[in-house]
């Protein structure tokens, strides 16, 4: 606990955007950076007469974060409107699923301190996004609906969370849960995963909780956790000076770290639900959940548990591995492609993620592939490269470049031949007598020297494994009498 | 279950949430004429509905839902025209004030 | 051209013979707007344009022998949203609304090669019963100009009523094709909901809505539906039901066909000469072979307060999209946005339409919910249990379309709850998604009185065979008022 004498209690609220091809209950594309208002039509518009056209694929993205979040899927359900005014919601009601969300009774494991604890999610449910409201200067504002109807899931936590370090776990353990799905990008940046939280402290003992207040504009999981943490303290002062906590709904101010109020909740808001008349109740067979189960890609655990137990990777590797879909995919593809998977595992954590990071890239934007990491870690494990050549060859496959045929056109290839290397090894010799006989009186020194010269010699492309050996025997056999 | 008479707060409270603006007058009117229609509404007090489940829609349709292909409808245009202000591609209202909105 | 003593096969075999032509017909429907039209005022735009452009072009690729509606004008309530053609709703809301799409309907009416041929007058939103509360005008009865034309659909009756045109869309959400038509003398059919599309209409209460055909007859009405009905992508709730030609095989003999009468339709404040003229209605279905005895609907009591309910309640939300922003009327000279709703709503919108928000509003509203709305919806399941148990047993119900004839200006509008009275005996078919038709059967002081023919869902074929063996057996239909020639 935070302060003193206080116990905190947090429950979180999260909008994950849906990837589908079409909006929740129009035609119209999902998508980013088109003009303002390109991928609209009448039905975003909500013009008179028009129809909701309620999309399979987005109730089909709610199973599968429902399966992801262990939550129970509603077998029978139908759609309700939440009824509200503002510019950016056109028909002035919200389609969502207020009565019967697609998942009940859900949980995650979240890992704080090296304790694992298990969070709740109540509920989670599919409904449309709004529009986005920009503000200008003089007076007005601006309404782009290219955002209005693109597919959303509600995740609703129980208030299971005690502090904003547990908040912070239980959104990293969210993010990945729901990115091993594929159903959505999860990115707080762009705004495809959003978080609202509330939090209220109450004195350690007392058997009420305290009154909420609800946080917004929390831009990233570390925002979250300040955001939190502030609000612990605030709300602690307040009470030690004898005050009572408003029900308010307050934004998180980047700049200070503070938190400042947005309004205050006089009464509780009407949105006036009911059963959305426009569309068909939904029963969802056993046969549907489980075909859609089977689409669902493996979780992050079964991922891990399969990387240390069938790959033999150690359990840290495999954590790293799995924090993100688009590296865990990697790696698969890569030991599916015959690389050998410790020396994939050590290529991704160590030169693919150096290189990331240098990049500041995602995975998908570079021109790495699985098939070409594959190869060059091949190329190494058949000796046709060094470790040492192969850091030419992992810039060259950041390229794009295939690494057999980089391989071949900058004549990388290892000299591995004893009989192309036995020549050179004799040469050196000759020339080095007096190191010849350095090592005879056991100064191992002239070892070094000799394998300086014969790389030097084979502008370092000699095997040295292979001169290491050729080499030994080679002065073993010139012994002085 | 008895239905509780509209009063003139209700009335206005109500005429809030729709967003309308009623005069004195109206709101006269209309307190007595919604009156008059709960008159009409406390008889269903009577009927029995224990366990009776509730029908939203005589619709016999059920799990009717489109395939997930999108439809660029390239009805920009036509939307901003018959929008009363616009502006660079934009639906333009006075400013916008409470950032509170929900979903 | 006689539209008031013409059929729709009629006018198509002339076509197809080249007796006359599309462009003759649009030009007719044109004259009559233009002679009749100051006197019932029905149409809120007419599409002379647009119409003699279609026509010209039918006439030039000629007329298909199969598509019956082919080079024929008709009209189109003016909630059902047509493209490039103002459609308003009769609301100041939409008073320049020009939408950039067409209603399904609209679409499949054009791919038949039927003409529009204008937008007919409301009651704004649809919500009324006598058109009196159209922003725009006051149509008038075609057989009365002292009467009200009924509502919603008023302009719809009035026009093909009057012979203005041959046959109009309309729609129902609790009698307002079949009341006006009971009004007008007319054949008003509501389709089992989800028999057609509701694509393209202005949503009043998106579980009640069903668009409908008025016509001057059961078997042009029966083609009329014909071309409407089926599933349509565009609306999650229009039904896969195969659509039969519900104008073949009509005959005029109903034996076997058995009819339930229910006691309830004939009880407190339905007038004795409605009572007495669909008496003598039962009568003639008797003799043509039907059998007809009284059952009870025991919920039909509790229809009008539970419609309301529900019905207010999906309009407040359909409702809230008119806001002033992306369409319609916005206010001016608004102080900020929270003014620019309120300003543009509450100038934009009517009282009743107010009045039905409010009420809406306040059954959704936390503390009514379980009160109002779904306490509403519970009765809603009765009803359409009390339906079901009559259909074990029965084709058809039978009774009057509504407890009245049609009655001057004026005289219902100061107390919502007598208006809305009024709807007592067609409301039940909305909320339980049915098929009903009012076929006229007779007249009372001089006034048409229409005879209602309910059946279970996707029974259309019924109700038509019953009306039409009916109607060939009166030949009511014969009597015209003034109207136009
Ligand atoms: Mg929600
Ligand atoms: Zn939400």
């Amino acid at each position: 606990m935070a302060v003193p004498n206080f116990e905190t209690t947090i429950g979180l609220e999260v909008h994950v955007e849906l990837k589908t091809n079409s909006k929740a209950m129009s035609p119209s594309p999902v998508g980013y950076g088109a003009e303002p208002n390109q991928n609209t039509n009448v039905i975003d518009w909500g013009y008179p007469g028009v129809l909701p056209q309620a999309n399979q694929g987005a109730l089909e993205y709610g199973m599968m974060a429902a399966t992801a979040l262990h939550a129970d899927i509603t077998r029978d359900l139908h759609w309700d409107r939440k009824n509200y005014f503002y510019p950016d919601n056109p028909k002035a009601y919200q389609i969502t699923q207020q009565q019967q969300p697609i998942g009940k009774n859900g949980w995650l494991e979240v890992e704080v301190d090296g304790e694992t604890k298990r969070i709740g999610i109540t509920e989670m449910h599919v409904e449309e996004d709004a529009g986005k409201n920009t503000h200008g200067t003089s007076g007005y504002s601006y309404v782009d609906l290219n955002r209005q109807g693109t597919p959303l899931i509600e995740i609703v936590s129980e208030p299971d969370m005690t502090t904003p370090d547990e908040a912070y776990a239980y959104l990293e353990a969210l993010r990945q849960a729901i990115q091993f799905t594929g159903i959505s990008d999860v990115k707080m940046q762009e705004g495809s995963m959003r978080v609202d939280a509330n939090i209220s402290i109450r004195p350690v003992g007392s058997k009420e909780y305290g009154t909420k207040v609800e946080l917004k504009n929390l831009n990233s999981f570390n925002y979250v956790r300040k955001g939190i943490a502030f609000e612990e303290e605030r709300q602690a002062k307040i009470y030690l000076a004898g005050g009572t906590i408003q029900q308010q709904t307050r934004r998180f101010d980047e700049a200070t770290g503070e938190t400042a109020l947005m309004r205050v909740k006089e009464t509780a808001d009407d949105y006036r639900y009911f059963p959305e008349p426009d569309l068909t109740p939904v029963h969802i067979s056993e046969e549907w959940v489980q075909k859609v189960a089977d689409e669902l890609p493996e979780a992050a655990p079964e991922r891990r548990k399969h990387y240390v137990d069938d790959l033999g990777l150690e359990p840290y590797d495999a954590k790293v591995l799995t924090q993100t879909l688009e590296m865990s995919d990697f790696f698969d593809a890569t030991v599916s492609e015959g690389a050998n998977a410790k020396r994939a595992a050590n290529y991704l954590m160590g030169d693919v993620n150096a290189y990331l990071n240098e990049k500041q890239m995602d995975l998908q934007e570079t021109e790495l592939t699985p098939k070409h990491l594959a190869a060059m870690i091949n190329l190494i494990d058949d000796g046709t490269i060094s470790t040492k050549m192969a850091k030419k060859v992992f810039t060259a496959i950041t390229k794009g470049e295939d690494p057999v045929a980089y391989v071949e056109a900058n004549g990388l290839k290892q000299l591995s031949d004893p009989a192309e290397l036995q020549p050179i090894i004799d040469e050196i010799l000759d020339a080095n007598e007096q190191s010849i006989i350095d090592f005879h009186n056991g100064k191992d020194r002239a070892v070094g020297f000799l394998v300086g010269q014969i790389m030097k010699a084979t502008k370092g492309n000699a095997n040295p494994g292979v001169v290491n050996k050729i080499l030994m025997a080679s002065l073993q056999a010139r012994k002085p009498e | 279950m008895a239905v509780e008479k509209l009063n003139r707060q209700a009335v206005e409270n109500v005429a809030g949430l729709a967003k309308l603006s009623l005069d004195d007058n109206q709101a006269e009117m209309m307190t007595e004429q919604l009156d008059k229609i709960f008159d009409l509404v406390t008889s269903l007090a009577e009927v029995d509905t224990d366990g009776v489940e509730p029908t939203y829609s005589p619709t016999q349709n059920q799990t009717v839902l489109r395939e997930d292909v999108a439809v660029n409808a390239n009805q920009t245009k036509q939307l901003l025209d018959n929008a009363p202000e616009s502006e660079a591609n934009l639906i333009k209202v006075p400013t916008i004030i409470d950032e509170g909105a929900e979903n | 051209m006689d539209f008031l003593h013409t059929d729709l096969e009629t006018l198509h075999q002339q076509l197809v013979d080249k007796e006359i032509t599309a462009t003759d017909l649009v030009q007719a429907a044109l004259d009559n707007i233009d002679a009749t039209d100051p006197k019932y005022d029905a149409f809120i735009t007419v599409m002379k344009d647009e119409a003699l452009a279609q026509a010209a072009q039918l006439d030039a690729q000629g007329i298909d022998a199969d598509d019956i509606l082919a080079g024929i004008p008709y009209g189109i309530k003016d909630n059902i949203v047509t493209k490039d053609v103002l459609t308003t709703a009769a609301s100041r809301m939409l008073e320049n609304f020009v939408p950039i799409y067409d209603a399904t309907v609209v679409e499949k009416l054009r791919d038949a090669g039927a003409i529009g041929i204008g937008k007919l007058n409301m009651d704004e939103f649809a919500m009324g019963s006598t058109t009196e509360t159209s922003y725009f005008k006051q149509t008038k009865n075609a057989w009365n100009t002292d009467k009200v034309p009924g509502g919603s659909s008023g302009g719809s009756a009035a026009a093909v009523a009057s012979g203005q045109i041959p046959y109009a869309l309309g729609t129902d959400t609790g009698g307002s094709v079949r009341q006006p038509a009971a009004f007008n003398g007319i054949v008003g059919m509501k389709p089992t909901y989800g028999r057609v599309s509701r694509w393209g209409v202005i949503a009043f209460a998106s579980s009640f809505d069903q668009v409908g055909v008025l016509a001057r007859t059961v078997k042009d009405n029966a083609h009329v539906l014909t071309a409407l009905a089926g599933q349509d992508a565009q609306d999650q709730t229009s039904s896969a039901q195969a659509v039969p030609d519900f104008a073949a095989n009509l005959t005029t003999d109903l034996s076997g066909m058995k009819i339930a009468v229910p006691k309830e339709y004939f009880g407190r404040g339905v007038s004795e000469e409605v009572k007495t003229t669909i008496e003598a209605g039962l009568e003639t279905l008797k003799s043509l072979g039907a059998t007809v005895d009284e059952v009870s609907l025991p919920h039909t009591q509790y229809g009008v307060a539970a419609y309301y309910i529900l019905a207010s309640a999906e309009a407040s939300s359909n409702l809230q999209r008119f806001d002033g922003i992306r369409y319609g009327f916005r206010a001016d000279n608004v102080k900020n946005l929270e003014d620019l709703y309120v300003q543009s709503r509450s100038q934009g919108f009517g009282d009743e339409v107010k009045r039905r928000i409010m009420l809406g509003t306040y059954s959704l509203s936390a503390g009514s919910y379980d009160a109002f709305f779904k306490k509403a919806a519970q009765i809603r399941t009765l009803m359409a249990d009390d339906f079901k148990k009559v259909f074990a047993d029965y084709d058809l119900i039978v009774g009057p379309t509504a407890p009245n004839v049609a009655y001057n200006f004026g005289e219902n509008s100061d107390d919502p709850e007598i208006t809305y009275m009024n709807d007592v005996l067609t409301i039940p078919v909305n909320m339980a998604g049915l098929p009903g038709m009012s076929v006229n059967a007779g007249f009372a002081n001089e006034l048409p009185v229409g005879m209602q023919f309910i059946g279970d869902q996707f029974q259309e074929e019924k109700l038509y065979q019953a009306g039409y063996a009916f109607e060939q057996a009166t030949k009511l239909y014969e009597k015209t008022p003034g109207g136009a020639k």
